[in-house]
């Protein structure tokens, strides 16, 4: 077994080396090809059985991870709150028990509490993977973010990436920062004071106050989604003042020292935090982010199958 | 009713300063006498203390039972064996049972509840308000007619500033302190946990230290204006442990209480999601943890107390968002409390006593505390070299969610004794 094996779950960033997300990186390499071919198929997950239990509404993730599932030939069984046992009161921990009395494979796991993939993790002998955990991490989606920036820059070491937007509640900014520091990336994070969480700068990040020091200072900006309760529960004043002082937009973006990546983790909202013009300009790489989150998880849920890290590496590497 | 006579252990008696090897005699449910060598009255049960501490019986003054209401988990009766077990001969009991235990009846019904289990006495905390709805006064008067000591809204804050101040004014008349579970709620709603570098990583909502802080600089301000008697629950920032001590230089009527897990514990329990260590107020940093510590040296926090909450497996068996506050600490406080402040050498055995028993029963008016003739024969017999691993499979107590499961503790109670009756004594 190699040291670099991602163990039986992947939870989030937090818990890797280095080494294993550079792995997961390079296995999705050859799994982009995949996706370009006539026929997206490999036998790779053949027979296995696979569970995406959403508790939460996703549209993108659910179906990134079922084409993902699909094109590895495994057999996959979506159950989303609706119409389940879920939401007849059951807890978790039963209706993780219930799905492993099936005899599953793996289970892909979306859900509004953090920790809920951890602990899933933990009761159940299938692979448990991290679709998204409340405020925690959504693992795959900081790799792909990752995968999409290394493409560009062939590198994420020295990188400057800022992430702009609610850090507070995000999950994709806690994964990101995990993933870009680990692989020495610098990483800043902009946005409204009240939507920064307490001591995020000892996870080793730069606060930047403003978006306009983010572009200053940063290679690229990854724009989270603002989820528009934020301002109900009074984090904001308006979602029009939001766009005033924090929305990435192409007039401050013309003051940039250099020509800014433009990531977003979807669903946008355009006009709050990312004007269309970005959204759909030559820096925004926001469709590729999708198309590699294809093949991360398809490297995710190959390498917890098991299979063989060598498997990444192309003949003459 | 036979006499007991304890033999040949190290006496400490914190009310009158006393430290001493000597015999202690219990008759007729009083302290009868205590000196060198005493002789045996023919029918007496003599339990050999060489080697052991025996001290006042521990008083705790902040449990939760459950009855009525949840059963389940805890009962009058399981919970008075489980305090007796860890050393206490007396608990207070929070209203916070359903129905809530804010009316003579509901009052009446705890005490004999106690009173048929005939093991640590339990003494009743009344509601503050009716219902424990923070906007009518329940009846303090008839509460404490029926056997309250003390009244609350725990597990709730007193959000009204207006019924703090007219709850302390009331509670004059009849000489009983009010106690509050400081938390603004407007701060902490939707927390799970302290809000600091560990929240922040495992994206869970954290409560401030600041939203226990303002309702303790409320309460210290209520106080001074009503002359009323202000007690504040678990005690858990080290701005909390500063206000109160200013409080106290300018001689204002405030008491303060602080757990086990606040003076050993911090928000790093939570890791991995823990839910044994999800608990309001939550663990905090190691500095406040630190705070709490000196405050218990030095006597700004008076009292050790357990805030005992007993919960059913399955409750914490959940997301860390979901699973209840609290967690048991009958049978562990008096380990944790001789292991991390007298192991640590923040109090000596004699203060440890005075933090446990005497300043207990001298803040809510309750026999005890005192091994002065004529005082109540409730008494503990502390084995305080004891080593032993906390195993809550072996717990009197109906729940077992705590954080100290397989944790080395050193010291522990041997027998408990409750007016003038041996209640528990530990067979191994």
């Amino acid at each position: 077994m190699s040291t670099l094996a991602l163990g039986k779950d992947l939870v989030g960033l937090e818990p890797l080396s280095a080494d294993q997300i550079r792995l997961i990186l390079d296995t999705a390499e050859p799994f982009k090809e995949v996706s370009e071919r006539p026929i997206k198929k490999v036998p790779a997950l053949r027979g296995k059985t696979i569970v995406n239990l959403f508790f939460e509404a996703s549209t993108r993730t659910r179906i990134s991870f079922e084409f993902a599932e699909k094109r590895l030939s495994a057999d996959t069984v979506n159950v989303a709150t609706a119409g389940s046992s879920v939401s007849k009161g059951e807890t978790l921990v039963d209706t993780a028990r219930n799905l492993e009395a099936m005899r599953i494979d793996m289970v892909v796991i979306r859900h509004g509490a953090s920790g809920a993939a951890q602990f899933l993790g933990q009761r159940i002998r299938s692979n448990v993977i991290n679709a998204g955990d409340g405020k925690h991490e959504h693992p795959t989606q900081g790799l792909l973010d990752i995968l999409t920036l290394r493409d560009r820059f062939k590198r994420i070491e020295g990188l400057k990436i800022a992430i702009c937007g609610d850090i507070l509640h995000s999950r994709v900014a806690r994964s990101n920062i995990w993933g870009l520091t680990k692989l020495g990336a610098q990483v800043g994070v902009c946005g409204p004071a009240t939507l920064l969480p307490r001591n995020v700068q000892e996870l080793g990040v730069t606060i930047l106050p403003r978006i306009e020091d983010a572009i200053q200072w940063a290679d690229a900006l990854n724009v989270l989604r603002l989820q528009l309760e934020r301002m109900e529960a009074g984090f904001l004043p308006s979602l029009r003042e939001y766009n005033r002082v924090f929305g990435v937009t192409s007039e401050r973006l013309a003051k940039a020292p250099k020509d800014l990546l433009i990531l977003h983790p979807g669903p946008m909202n355009r006009g709050v935090e990312i004007d269309s013009d970005v959204a759909d300009g030559p820096h925004s790489v926001i469709l590729p982010q999708v198309t590699n989150g294809v093949a991360v998880r398809m490297a995710v849920l190959y390498l917890l199958a098991g299979g063989s890290p060598d498997w990444a590496h192309q003949p003459g590497d | 009713m036979r006499p007991i006579l304890v033999r040949g252990g190290r006496i400490l008696d914190p009310s009158r300063g006393i430290d001493q090897t000597a015999d202690l005699l219990l008759q007729d449910g009083k302290v009868e006498a205590l000196g060198q060598s005493l002789g045996r009255p023919d029918d007496a049960e003599v339990l050999d203390a060489a080697g052991r501490i025996v001290a006042p019986g521990l008083i705790d003054l902040h449990v939760h039972l459950r009855e009525p209401g949840q059963e389940d988990i805890e009962t009058v009766a399981t919970g008075a064996m489980a305090a007796a077990a860890g050393g206490f001969s007396a608990v207070c009991a929070m209203p916070n049972t359903d129905p809530v235990t804010d009316n003579q009846a509901a009052v009446g019904f705890i005490v004999s509840q106690a009173q048929r289990a005939g093991k640590a006495r339990v003494y009743p905390i009344g509601a503050i308000s009716l219902g424990q709805k923070g906007q009518q006064l329940a009846e303090f008067g008839e509460l404490v007619g029926a056997g309250a000591v003390a009244v609350s809204d725990d597990g709730k804050p007193v959000v009204s500033s207006h019924l703090m101040r007219t709850a302390l004014e009331y509670a004059r008349t009849f000489g009983i302190p009010v106690a509050d579970h400081c938390e603004d709620p407007t701060l902490a709603a939707g927390g799970a946990m302290h809000e600091g570098l560990v929240s922040t990583r495992l994206g869970l909502k954290g409560v401030p230290a600041a939203a226990e802080e303002i309702m303790v600089a409320r309460d210290i301000l209520l106080a001074e204006l009503t002359g009323g008697h202000v007690h504040l629950c678990h005690m858990s920032t080290r701005g909390s442990v500063e206000l109160i001590r200013r409080a106290k230089e300018k001689g204002l009527r405030v008491t303060a209480e602080a757990c086990p897990h606040h003076f050993t514990l911090t928000h790093e329990a939570c890791e991995g999601y823990n839910t044994n260590a999800k608990m309001n107020p939550p663990l905090r940093e190691p500095e406040d943890r630190e705070a709490i510590r000196q405050g218990l040296r030095d006597g700004t926090i008076d009292v050790v107390c357990t805030d005992h909450a007993p919960h059913h497996y399955d409750a914490k068996e959940r997301e860390f968002d979901d699973a209840p506050n609290g967690i048991i600490g009958l049978e562990t406080a008096l380990g944790l409390a001789i292991t991390e402040l007298v192991g640590g050498g923040l109090l000596d055995l004699p203060t440890l006593v005075l933090r446990m028993s005497t300043m207990p029963a001298r803040i809510f008016g309750l026999p005890g505390g005192s091994l002065a003739k004529g005082a109540a024969a409730d008494v503990v017999l502390i084995d305080p070299t004891a080593e032993w691993t906390v195993s809550p499979d072996g717990f009197f107590s109906k729940s077992r969610n705590t954080p100290f499961a397989g944790r080395r503790l050193r010291g522990r109670a041997d027998a408990t004794i409750v007016r003038g009756q041996v209640v528990f004594r530990r067979s191994e």
